[in-house]
């Protein structure tokens, strides 16, 4: 227990008269770990997020900071700071203004605001842009102030509330790393939220996905990615092709009248289950021969950049297979599967 | 073709909107009582000065103004920044409450005011005055703030609270800066609507408590009187250099942020 | 943001000072005293259905209808003028028409008084051409004249706005699309600034159907308007009761013009009145 910065215990929110936005929420974060919540837009992650700032209470439940319960304080006596989604900087105020805000109210001296300004700026690599108006800065140095002016609190947790949503994709990729050294330098927990999955497996520790108010799954990227609990977050969490199965006994799935050989087990004999196969798991080749387990055409091919997506339709479905090589459309291809490769998940409340 | 066509619209107009108040401050200067020209004089003026009626409303016309358009902007904007909070029924309800004396003629403000006050036995005089006045200026001020308000991004203040600033701070420091412009304005409006207003005070006053409106009211019904000329004369002036100042300074802002940019 | 109480003044301010007294103008156009018992009656609406008193508030709506159609006409091309890009100094003109409004309303009034006069400027014009001496003051001439100047920039500024807010994309699309600009005007710039027109008629026609002021320095007595009946109630008669009766059909007059108007959707957007 004592490992936890923050637990999370049975979180709900309802807000007058509306559906609830977080049902049961149970979350435990470790010191210096980078957690992102994952999840589509209004899947309430932002709201735990405004819950664990203190700019929202929550309905029911608790959540603990350090070991003490977290009610009732405001947000300017909780050791959590946050970098709000279009950064919230203080239009009037200059780029030093802006930073100092916190320790100003703090009333350090002088002399000490100015250095350690200065150290945050060099810390988000913007020097000399003490005196910057911040409205004249560009989203990037914007959002860098923004975090500037977090950090120099020297917060416990820091919480991002999709702080590179409003970027272009170059300038992302290159605040995800940066993010992720400042993270790793100033050893401190970091509570990340955004709907863009990419950037969580990048980025975090742990990643915990949510759809509609309810945890999907908790896990490392690598988990998350390859043993998805249900389709919701198969299908989120990249694209995959999921299909339903019997699981003929442990180590044997058969599906679309084939059997094939998988590492799951303790599903059960003869069980209907789901099946995620990622589209760049398969094998694909030429098969004019028709010997493969899985045979199809290729009805559509789209370069991707650094592969090719194509569309092959089988006797059953159509899949999703991602290839460095190009199969012509009507090609007749065989596709196989190697056993780490079939993801099975239970069937059931994948709705839910 | 249709630009000069404009140009003599917009010239006729202009000929007309100010044709009055060039023909009042014209016999201002006037030897005679009548409107025939009888030679240049500043003794309407002078009268003016020596007029104790004519100061008295003068003083009772700025206290009000002054008095009346503070309070309105002080809770015109406690109440602005509640509102912007309030969401669904709650708010539209206070909206509604706010465009109750937008919507009501002067008139109906006036003798409904003039009710409560006789009834409430509320001696008529400097108070009621300041009382009505706040009452139909105070929705001015929080129309004037609203729209700033609602521009403001709402994570700004709450960003100041995350880094440590009591609400109160918080107030000062990031949402005043911002909607400050609504407020001056706000307050501005409710100043000129005191001194400009003339139905409302004319119920809610007594006799010998009396604003330049009302003075110059009983003054003119009588017929006309230069001393009345002297005085809009002056007024007049006075917002022609307000205004002029106003505009230097709005547009030198202006300029000096263009340079910024 | 737990500070609901800072609501509270201007929400207490309202009840005693908005809504009781409404509620009281309510009260006594209901009620009549008889031997000093106060009892409701209708008495005071029922007086109202004079000849007399109709003939007052046909001339009311019929002078108020007037100056608010003569209002538009003229503020309606001015606003496109300013509107329109050929004026560099737009603003300079823009102050040069509101300036007048800064003035105080009875001095405005009062100018008139000084051209209309039977010895006024524009009669000694007359006389300096050989005409004969004519009675402008004192008529429902002057009475129109006096309003529209005092009402016009409220005509004018709502207008101008709603104008300027017009989207240039909208207009050069319709000519794209290949509509003249008589068609443009009609389909496009027309029904987009009618949010302002409204709110101008609304705002001129208003203060224009209530006035007594304007009418008791320029008519002299001579034109009774409905706001001079509503007045003299109150400050001669001393006959609350019809004078609050008065009140509520004026308002009641105002509310559904207000609704034939508007229809809700522009008394939300009721802020371009400032």
């Amino acid at each position: 227990m004592g490992d936890f910065i923050i637990r999370i215990e049975n979180l709900s929110k309802t807000f007058e008269g509306g559906e609830p936005v977080l049902k049961n929420v149970t979350i435990n974060i470790k010191k210096n770990e980078f957690i992102t919540l994952l999840g589509p837009s209004g899947c309430g992650k932002t709201t735990l997020l405004r819950i664990l700032g203190g700019f929202d209470e929550q309905t029911t439940g608790k959540i603990y900071f350090e070991n003490k319960l977290l009610k009732g304080i405001p947000p300017y006596k909780r050791k959590l700071n946050t970098v709000f989604q279009k950064y919230a900087l203080f239009p009037h105020m200059n780029v030093t203004e802006n930073i100092a805000f916190g320790l100003n109210i703090k009333k350090v001296h002088k002399d000490t605001i100015k250095n350690k300004v200065a150290q945050m700026l060099s810390l988000v690599n913007l020097q000399g842009f003490e005196d910057r108006k911040v409205t004249s800065l560009s989203g990037g140095q914007q959002q860098r102030i923004a975090i500037a002016r977090a950090l120099i609190n020297e917060p416990e947790v820091l919480l991002l509330d999709e702080p590179l949503g409003a970027l272009d994709l170059k300038l992302r990729k290159s605040m995800q790393i940066e993010l992720k050294k400042i993270q790793k330098q100033l050893g401190i927990t970091f509570i990340f939220v955004t709907h863009d999955q990419e950037e969580a497996l990048t980025m975090s520790d742990t990643v915990v996905v949510f759809k509609g108010g309810k945890i999907q799954q908790i896990g490392s990227p690598v988990d998350i990615y390859n043993e998805p609990d249900n389709a919701f977050v198969a299908n989120f969490i990249g694209e995959s092709n999921i299909l339903s199965g019997i699981m003929i006994k442990d180590f044997l799935v058969k599906f679309d009248e084939v059997e094939f050989g998988c590492v799951d087990a303790g599903f059960g004999e003869n069980t209907m289950i789901d099946i995620v196969i990622r589209p760049e798991d398969f094998q694909i080749f030429m098969d004019t021969d028709k010997v493969a387990k899985l045979q199809g055409i290729v009805k559509r091919v789209t370069f991707k950049g650094v592969h090719y997506e194509m569309e092959i339709k089988t006797k059953f479905r159509t899949f999703i297979v991602h290839s460095t090589k190009m199969f012509p459309v009507e090609a007749i291809v065989g596709l196989d599967l190697n056993p780490e490769d079939i993801h099975i998940m239970n069937k059931g409340d994948n709705d839910e | 073709m249709m630009n000069s066509l404009k140009r003599i619209y917009l010239g006729i107009i202009i000929v007309i909107l100010y044709a009055p108040i060039l023909v009042l401050i014209t016999f201002s200067f006037n030897e005679s009582k009548t409107t025939s020209w009888q030679g240049f004089s500043f003794k309407w003026y002078i009268q003016l000065a020596q007029n104790p009626s004519i100061q008295s409303a003068l003083r009772y016309t700025l206290i009000v103004a002054f008095v009346s358009s503070i309070i309105a902007t002080i809770i015109g904007v406690m109440a602005a920044v509640m509102i912007n909070n309030l969401r669904g029924i709650k708010r539209q309800f206070i909206m509604a409450l706010t465009y109750i004396p937008l919507l009501s003629p002067d008139i109906v403000i006036g003798i409904s005011l003039m009710m409560l006050f006789s009834t409430i036995n509320v001696p008529f005089g400097l108070t009621t005055l300041i009382l009505s006045h706040v009452t139909f200026s105070t929705p001015y001020v929080i129309l004037s703030i609203m729209p700033r308000l609602m521009l403001l991004n709402p994570n700004t203040y709450e960003a100041a609270l995350d880094l440590g600033a009591t609400p109160l701070y918080a107030f000062r420091k990031v949402i005043l800066p911002e909607i400050l412009p609504g407020v001056i304005s706000g307050a501005f409006i409710a100043f000129t609507m005191s001194i400009d207003d003339f139905v409302v005070s004319f119920f809610n006053t007594a006799s010998g408590v009396n604003t330049l409106s009302i003075q110059i009211y009983s003054m003119a019904r009588r017929g006309v009187s230069p001393e009345i000329n002297a005085i809009s004369t002056l007024i007049f002036l006075t917002i022609v250099i307000i205004l002029t100042i106003v505009n230097i300074k709005a547009s030198r802002k202006m300029k000096l942020e263009g340079v910024q940019k | 943001m737990n500070r609901k109480y800072l609501i509270t003044p201007y929400a207490l301010w309202s009840f005693i000072f908005v809504i009781v007294p409404l509620f009281l103008l309510v009260i006594y156009s209901f009620v009549k005293t008889v031997d000093g018992q106060v009892i409701f009656s209708l008495e005071s609406y029922t007086k109202f259905f004079d000849p007399l008193y109709i003939d007052v508030l046909l001339r009311s709506l019929r002078l108020a209808f007037i100056t608010t159609i003569i209002c538009f006409i003229m503020a309606y091309p001015l606003a496109m003028i300013l509107n329109s890009r050929e004026f560099s100094n737009k603003t300079m003109i823009l102050i040069l028409i509101i300036l007048p409004m800064w003035m105080n309303s009875l001095m405005r009034t009062y100018a008139w008084m000084i051209l209309l006069e039977n010895k006024g400027v524009i009669n000694n014009i007359l006389n300096f051409f050989g005409l004969p001496t004519k009675q402008f003051l004192y008529s429902e001439g002057s009475i129109i004249f006096g309003m529209i100047y005092n009402f016009f920039p409220f005509m004018i500024l709502p207008i101008y706005t709603s104008l300027t807010k017009i989207d240039n994309h909208l207009i050069e699309a319709s000519y794209d699309l290949g509509a003249n600009k008589i068609l443009t005007f009609r389909k496009i710039i027309f029904p987009l600034s009618f949010p302002g027109v409204i709110t101008g008629v609304i705002m001129v026609f208003m203060p224009s159907l209530t006035t007594f002021m304007i009418t008791r320095l320029l008519g002299g007595g001579q034109v009774i308007l409905i706001g001079n009946m509503i007045e003299e109630q109150f400050t001669r008669t001393n006959n609350w009761g019809f004078g609050s009766a008065l009140s509520m059909i004026l308002m009641g007059i105002i509310l559904v013009s207000i609704m034939f108007f508007s229809k809700n959707e522009t008394l939300a957007k009721g802020g371009s009145l400032i």
